[in-house]
């Protein structure tokens, strides 16, 4: 279905697979807008209905993961983060957007499917609520790291906090990308949420959320892989790339004070940002790529559910 | 200019698939898929003018629907355009698009901006929405609590008060009391005198002589007659009489369906010559979409003046079925046929226990003749037994 610019109510519909004019497009999502944030709702409200914390599970989560993976690397394995919490904490913020979108996003067009074969409306707007409803629980998540910040008197007012707009945006645009692509992929196969779990688990302990990035740094430098630095490697993973700027921003030390062993890439926040643009630079080509294939592909939503 | 609605050549292939992997692991696993194909639309071409009612009839499976999602944009066609000019509203059969974990307001609210009101918009007609529906009480209840007909209300007041300038309605009016039936068409009736275009899917062909200007019928995929109502209506009617002998009317809300059925002999053969006294059984495979409470099954014989001879239920005759869930088969067993000679017409329906909600009515399913031996005179078949004792 294509607006026709010239006559904004003439709705013409064709056989042919149209092609994603992304500004006329977006021209179309924006007057959908409150579609959309009546799904975001939708989709905070049936999350929590029907629960006795509401909205309080959402905080509850990072708190377990910070119960869970304080005892098991603080206490069990030793080895000592100061302020863990605010370290876990910053890194599994954007982790959590990511994962989380991804998860919710996959499952977005099949879940609507009484919408889907009902109504039209551009389809888009199912995995971009699915973004959205995430971000809800980003900003509850925010608001228990803060507090977090604040009751532990944990100084971030450094220069590294600039980079927090710029990772954010990479990782938004990141974490769309692949939600348009794994919602519309769910549709044809089924089994793709179930597999991304899969990925995501992997995908969570490649990046340096649990284990401090920069304990890591330290036994990765020495090697190479092709030739290059297995570090650089490892960065090549977009998500450790921006954790590493989330950690950078809103923890901070670098060094520990104590031991004087890197507990963050010890490199400078210029290099972070460099790196984090070329992140947000490279989503921003995927997402234009994963649209394209998401558009194409939900002209047949309608039949496939 | 002019035309509402414009249809140009529009085909539309399905593909069937035997065996189509569902999951990324098969596609994996199986690298050629089998698919038949089949012509739900073939080169359907018309105008509907501004400010027309159209009505499109045609058997099962002739792509009616099919034809509404297009034009609703829903799915989209494998050949030719569909124009459209102004906001649509669509209702497909069974709801309007609503999610069945959010209550009526919630889905109000959705619907409408998906039909492109703004929130304020919405607010300003939701009384009346709520009002028409007569669903004030039930307005913050989760819509799968509701029953068929409480969701077919509000999807046509929604359809019907955000101000479309076209309507699409599919079937709806099968659904719902008669009251909230009259309401509807009192509602389309004004929709007409306001100039706005409506096209109308229906099985019931008083209704597309009552409403609509125009009417095309649909047979396998193709526009097979275009015109006066009264006329393409009789077309219809040929049409099934040809194809199927004693084809009747298909309706209702589909949560429990008729999936599949047999009218046989007790002794197995499939038949639709029956003598005097035989043993038949009718036979109903039912799937329930959802899980139905108190449902009933019936079956009607009709006479060839249309005049009821004999019908009887799973309540009359069973005691009951509590609820449906899944599939289910059910059997009437007529111990022996009283009729003697003519033809009859079998109607099969499943439908709530207050009548209120038909979910599957299959009219004139069977027609099977019964043949009149030398040995049977008169009007009916008794079964005597004759015994002849020597005293």
């Amino acid at each position: 279905m294509a607006a026709n610019a010239a006559h904004p109510d003439l709705l013409v519909r064709t056989s042919e697979v149209p092609t994603l004019r992304p500004l006329s497009r977006l021209r179309e999502l924006a007057a959908a807008r409150e579609v959309l944030a009546n799904l975001v709702r939708k989709e905070v409200r049936v999350r929590y209905k029907a629960s006795v914390l509401g909205a309080g599970w959402s905080m509850l989560n990072p708190l377990l993961y910070l119960a869970v993976f304080t005892l098991v690397f603080q206490r069990f394995l030793g080895r000592g983060v100061p302020n863990f919490a605010v370290y876990l904490l910053s890194g599994l913020l954007a982790w959590q957007l990511f994962a989380g979108s991804l998860t919710a996003a996959a499952r977005s067009v099949v879940d609507n499917a009484s919408l889907v074969t009902k109504v039209y409306f551009p389809r888009e707007i199912l995995p971009l609520a699915a973004v959205g409803s995430t971000l809800v629980d980003f900003a509850l998540h925010g608001v228990v790291l803060l507090l977090f910040i604040l009751g532990t008197r944990h100084d971030v007012l450094g220069p590294g906090l600039a980079l927090l707009p710029l990772s954010f945006a990479a990782l938004l645009v990141l974490a769309t990308a692949l939600s348009l692509w794994v919602a519309a992929l769910n549709v044809r196969y089924r089994d793709t949420q179930h597999l991304l779990g899969l990925v995501l688990l992997v995908w969570f302990w490649l990046t340096p959320v649990v284990y401090p990035s920069g304990h890591l740094y330290r036994s990765l430098a020495p090697h190479r892989l092709f030739g290059l630095p297995l570090f650089h490697v490892y960065l090549a993973n977009p998500m450790a790339a921006v954790v590493a700027g989330f950690q950078r921003a809103l923890y901070g030390t670098v060094y520990d004070p104590t031991t004087g062993a890197p507990l963050l890439f010890p490199v400078s926040v210029g290099w972070l940002a460099v790196l984090n643009a070329s992140v947000l630079a490279g989503a921003l080509v995927l997402l234009l790529l994963a649209w394209r294939t998401f558009f194409h592909l939900s002209g047949d939503f309608g039949e496939e559910l | 200019m002019g035309a509402a609605i414009t249809v140009e050549g529009v085909s539309k292939r399905f593909r069937l698939y035997r065996e189509r992997p569902s999951s990324l692991k098969e596609r994996v696993l199986r690298f050629r898929v089998h698919a038949e194909e089949l012509w739900a639309l073939r080169d359907v071409s018309f105008e509907v003018p501004e400010g027309v009612t159209l009505g499109l009839i045609g058997p099962n499976g002739s792509g009616k629907t099919t034809l509404l999602k297009i034009i609703a944009g829903i799915i989209r066609p494998t050949s030719g355009r569909v124009t459209t000019r102004g906001r649509i509203a669509a209702l497909l059969a069974l709801g309007a698009g609503f999610h069945p974990e959010l209550t009526g307001r919630e889905n109000v609210y959705l619907n409408a901006s998906i039909l492109g009101l703004s929130r304020a918009e919405t607010e300003a007609v939701f009384d009346d929405i709520v009002g028409f529906a007569e669903l004030e009480e039930f307005i913050d209840n989760q819509v799968k609590f509701y029953s068929a007909g409480m969701y077919v209300r509000l999807g046509f007041s929604v359809a019907v008060h955000v101000d479309p300038a076209i309507l699409l309605v599919d079937e709806v009016l099968a659904v719902g009391d008669l009251a909230f039936q009259r309401k509807c068409l009192e509602r389309i009736e004004r929709f007409q005198r306001e100039g706005r275009t409506l096209i109308v899917v229906t099985h019931a062909p008083d209704l597309v002589v009552r409403v609509c200007d125009e009417v095309v019928l649909l047979d396998r995929g193709r526009v097979v007659a275009r015109g006066d109502p009264r006329e393409v209506v009789r077309d219809f009617r040929r049409l099934m009489s040809r194809t199927d002998l004693a084809y009747g009317w298909d309706q209702g809300t589909k949560e429990v369906e008729i999936v599949s059925s047999a009218l046989y002999r007790a002794d197995g053969t499939e038949t639709d010559i029956f003598a005097p006294g035989d043993e038949v059984v009718i036979q109903m495979d039912l799937r329930a979409n959802r899980r139905v409470e108190d449902p009933v099954v019936s079956f009607a014989i009709h006479d060839d003046q249309n005049q009821l001879v004999f019908g009887t239920n799973t309540d009359w005759r069973y005691g009951g079925i509590p609820f449906l869930e899944g599939k289910v088969r059910v059997q009437f067993v007529l111990k022996s046929l009283p009729f003697v000679d003519g033809r009859y017409y079998v109607t099969l329906g499943v439908h709530s226990r207050d009548s209120r909600t038909v979910y599957h009515l299959q009219e004139h399913r069977y027609s099977f003749d019964v043949v009149k031996g030398a040995e049977n005179p008169g009007q009916v078949f008794i079964p005597v037994e004759c015994r002849v004792e020597r005293l």
